[in-house]
């Protein structure tokens, strides 16, 4: 058998390295070790380079949410008190924190909390009130919304002493220390994986694009939480040759003719996943743009860009920044169209979502549409809706098509 | 009473005190929730005209915002879209929940740039030297943005000066609401909520002035809360006339408030220091009891307990603005530290664009009456 067909996927590797940064975690709740909650764009640098296990109920509540769990859990939280327009993640993970139990999926329970809020700042509410309820410590790094296109001096030191602050009371709490030599590593590994990352999803430009755009959402997860270590930027590594290697030899892991490449705008909705991939898949249409390519890349060379490439995650940026992020994008994957999910969890994402579609719209030339739903809550998601404006991008698209030919 | 009156119409009119302002020759720079360094703005002698909604119906703001966004926002922007306020020079926005980090650009793209943004951003974590620098930091780069807009330096004597004006307006505004507290026949919650809120439409020092004397003149009467229903108020704000004619119509008397919109900045003074902008700053990493501020341990719901206990209230209204995300994340926290110290609690939704309060209504009759039977 040849190297090659012995050769791991690297979309298995990547699944396999998600698993094993949750057993890591659980193992090390069972050998007492400190175990933290944290947000997704918690600078991983710093629990990477200590050494400390930190598990994600933001993903968690993704993955509940996929395996069909989000209105149970939802409404379980609801009957805490919890409004039904709160963001379904924190929901499920108050329905999970109460309960003690998610048949779904769970995550070891935790001694701290890591909180940070360059995504929204309904994560500080929601870990203000995990804190409280579970009694453990918060450490909160504030990052504030970029009302500017670059994140000034000011930003960058506040953060700064932040980072600082976080690695001290984190020492404190779990009795490891800080090691800069490690955490230099680990900055440099981040680069390594963010770099690889980007290549593979570069190749969404190609045509055929080599995958499957949805694929992007499963393999975000590791591009997300483990970036910092060499196992990761192996596997992106792998991916982005893997991927390079369909370009070349013009092949796609997309099932069916990609007839139709479009942006899709927002967090997918796990509950609906499968309806909201078939009905686009049916009718030939691949997602070859995504703000998750771009802007999950973090890159920097030194702590103080380390800080500021924290400011530019999506949604931490100013609208005219958040726009060019997409409109170049989809230029560069030369999208036919684009659909935009109102996120009903999510205000902060939809808050300029109509603006965004009419911008983006007028800047790129292509057809777009929006459509309700939510990330992980199904009742916000109408099947009907979704098919019928997707049919209607689809009949705008073809007539584009049939002009561009005839053109 | 005196200044009574004035204070309903400029409350229930503020369009007027803008045209009268305007008219007068004087610059006006809108402020939106919450906490926005307004000082400054008075310092460089133009008028803050504070800018919480208004009970309009929005329809030109859903082209910009989806419908599950606060009314304060919608009917902002509704106001501004419709020409409203073109006449401000200027409105500051802070960043403080997800939804406000929308209003900047809704703005800017949906009136646009007659009335420049001035984006107000402050440390979360604000309880750290650090948070305090960075608040500071953003307050001068306002300061600058500011004196472009009046045309003249905003001198450090002259911002000492507004802080002075501001400080003595908070006190006079915890002294009036206590006042108000023990004469619901005199202040009303419908004429409370008015003389509060006039002051976020007219010169701060005159708010100060009249607040003073009606406070004096109420001081002066035997209390008159004989009967009526002890509760406090907790909330980002409780100003919708539908709602306050029903907690008068329950012989309810507000006897303490945690409302954003009314007694939860009066409580925190600015500290006099030599740059006025740090006190500036330090005044929000001091401020407690509002669900949009980074609050570890959840100090609103101990606070809400202590003032509910000091003011002798036998329940508690939680004011919920509609679709507001920290409100609805602080309301199950605060509710289970006010059941824990044995005050009832109700939660009233409400929203500017509500016309009908039959609802909330059922629900405070039956509440008033649970309270009154215990």
């Amino acid at each position: 058998m040849s190297e090659a067909t012995e050769k791991k996927p690297a979309k298995v590797v990547l699944k396999e390295l998600q698993d094993k940064i949750a057993d890591d975690a659980w193992e090390a709740k069972k050998r007492g070790e400190k175990v933290g909650w944290c947000a997704s764009n918690f600078p991983q640098e710093i629990t990477t380079a200590m050494g400390i296990p930190v598990v994600y109920p933001e993903n968690m509540g993704a993955a509940v949410g996929a395996k069909g769990g989000g209105q149970r859990m939802c409404e379980y939280a609801e009957g805490m008190g919890y409004s039904g327009d709160l963001c379904s993640y924190s929901r499920i993970n108050f329905a999970y924190a109460d309960l003690k139990k998610c048949e779904e999926l769970e995550i070891p329970f935790p001694d701290f909390l890591l909180c940070c809020n360059n995504i929204c700042n309904c994560m500080i509410k929601w870990y203000e009130n995990l804190a409280l309820e579970l009694d453990i410590p918060l450490i909160l790094i504030d990052i504030p919304h970029l009302d500017q296109y670059e994140c000034d001096e000011d930003r960058i030191k506040y953060i700064r002493a932040q980072f600082d602050d976080a690695i001290r009371q984190l020492e404190e709490i779990t009795g490891k220390k800080m090691d800069y030599d490690k955490l230099k590593s680990v900055m440099e590994v981040s680069q390594r994986s963010s770099q690889a990352w980007l290549r593979a999803v570069g190749y969404m430009s190609a045509k055929p694009s080599p995958f499957s755009g949805f694929d992007i959402f499963n393999n975000m997860a590791v591009a997300c939480v483990g970036r910092g270590t060499v196992e990761a930027a192996e596997a992106f590594e792998q991916l982005a040759d893997e991927y390079e290697a369909l370009v070349a030899e013009g092949k796609s892991t997309f099932k069916g003719d990609e007839n139709y490449r479009i942006l899709f705008e927002g967090i997918a909705c796990w509950a609906n996943l499968r309806f909201t991939y078939k009905t686009l898949q049916s009718r030939g249409i691949n997602l070859t743009a995504s703000v998750y390519g771009p802007a999950f890349s973090f890159l920097y060379s030194n702590l103080d860009e380390l800080m500021a490439a924290y400011s530019y995650v999506p949604n931490s940026n100013c609208f005219e920044r958040e726009l060019e992020l997409r409109v170049v994008d989809a230029k560069k994957n030369k999208v036919d169209g684009a659909i935009f999910h109102m996120n009903r969890s999510c205000k902060h994402w939809s808050g300029n979502l109509y603006e965004m579609e009419r911008q983006f719209r007028e800047q790129t030339g292509v057809p777009t549409i929006v459509f309700d739903g939510d990330q992980s809550d199904p009742r916000a998601f109408s099947e009907a809706q979704y098919e019928t404006r997707v049919e209607a991008l689809v009949e705008i698209m073809e007539e584009n098509k049939r002009k561009e030919a005839q053109a | 009473m005196k200044y009574i009156d004035e204070l309903k119409n400029i409350s229930e009119n503020p369009r007027a005190a803008f045209e009268g302002a305007i008219a007068s020759g004087k610059k006006v720079v809108g402020v939106m929730p919450y906490f926005c360094p307004e000082e400054l703005v008075y310092a460089a002698g133009m008028l803050p005209f504070g800018l919480w909604g208004a009970a309009i119906q929005a329809n030109d703001s859903k082209r910009y915002f989806p419908a599950f966004i606060c009314s304060i926002l919608h009917t902002t922007l509704e106001m501004g879209i419709k020409g409203q306020l073109d006449d401000l020079s200027a409105i500051m926005i802070p960043i403080c929940c997800d939804s406000l980090k929308g209003m900047g650009a809704n703005w800017e793209y949906g009136v646009g740039n007659k009335v420049p943004v001035i984006n107000v951003a402050y440390a979360q974590n604000r309880k750290i030297e650090a948070g305090v620098g960075f608040t500071a930091s953003q307050f001068r780069k306002i300061r600058k943005q500011l004196e472009e807009i009046a045309g003249n330096e905003i001198t450090d004597d002259a911002l000492a000066k507004a802080v002075t004006v501001y400080n003595e307006n908070r006190d006079a505004i915890l002294c009036f609401s206590k006042a108000a507290a023990t004469h619901p026949k005199e202040i009303s919650a419908q004429t409370r909520s008015a003389v509060l809120k006039a002051g976020y439409f007219m010169d701060r020092a005159k708010h100060t002035e009249m607040l003073r004397e009606i406070t004096e003149e109420l001081s002066a009467l035997p209390a008159s809360d004989e009967g009526y229903l002890k509760i406090v108020t907790t909330g980002i704000l409780a100003d919708m006339l539908g709602f306050l004619e029903l907690i008068d119509k329950n012989n309810m008397v507000i006897a303490d408030d945690q409302i954003a919109q009314e007694s939860v900045g009066a409580r925190t003074q600015t500290p006099v220091t030599e740059d006025p902008i740090l006190g500036m700053a330090q005044r929000l990493s001091d401020i407690e009891g509002c669900s949009v501020l980074y609050d570890l341990g959840k100090f609103r719901g101990k606070q809400l307990v202590s003032l509910a206990q000091e003011a002798g209230a036998a329940g508690i209204l939680f004011v919920l603005t509609k679709f507001c995300d920290p409100e609805e994340y602080d309301y199950v926290p605060v509710k289970r530290m006010t059941d824990a110290a044995g005050i009832p609690m109700l939660q009233v939704e409400i929203d500017q664009q509500m016309k009908n309060f039959a609802q909330a209504e059922s629900a405070l009759q039956a509440f008033a009456e649970m309270l009154r039977e215990r």
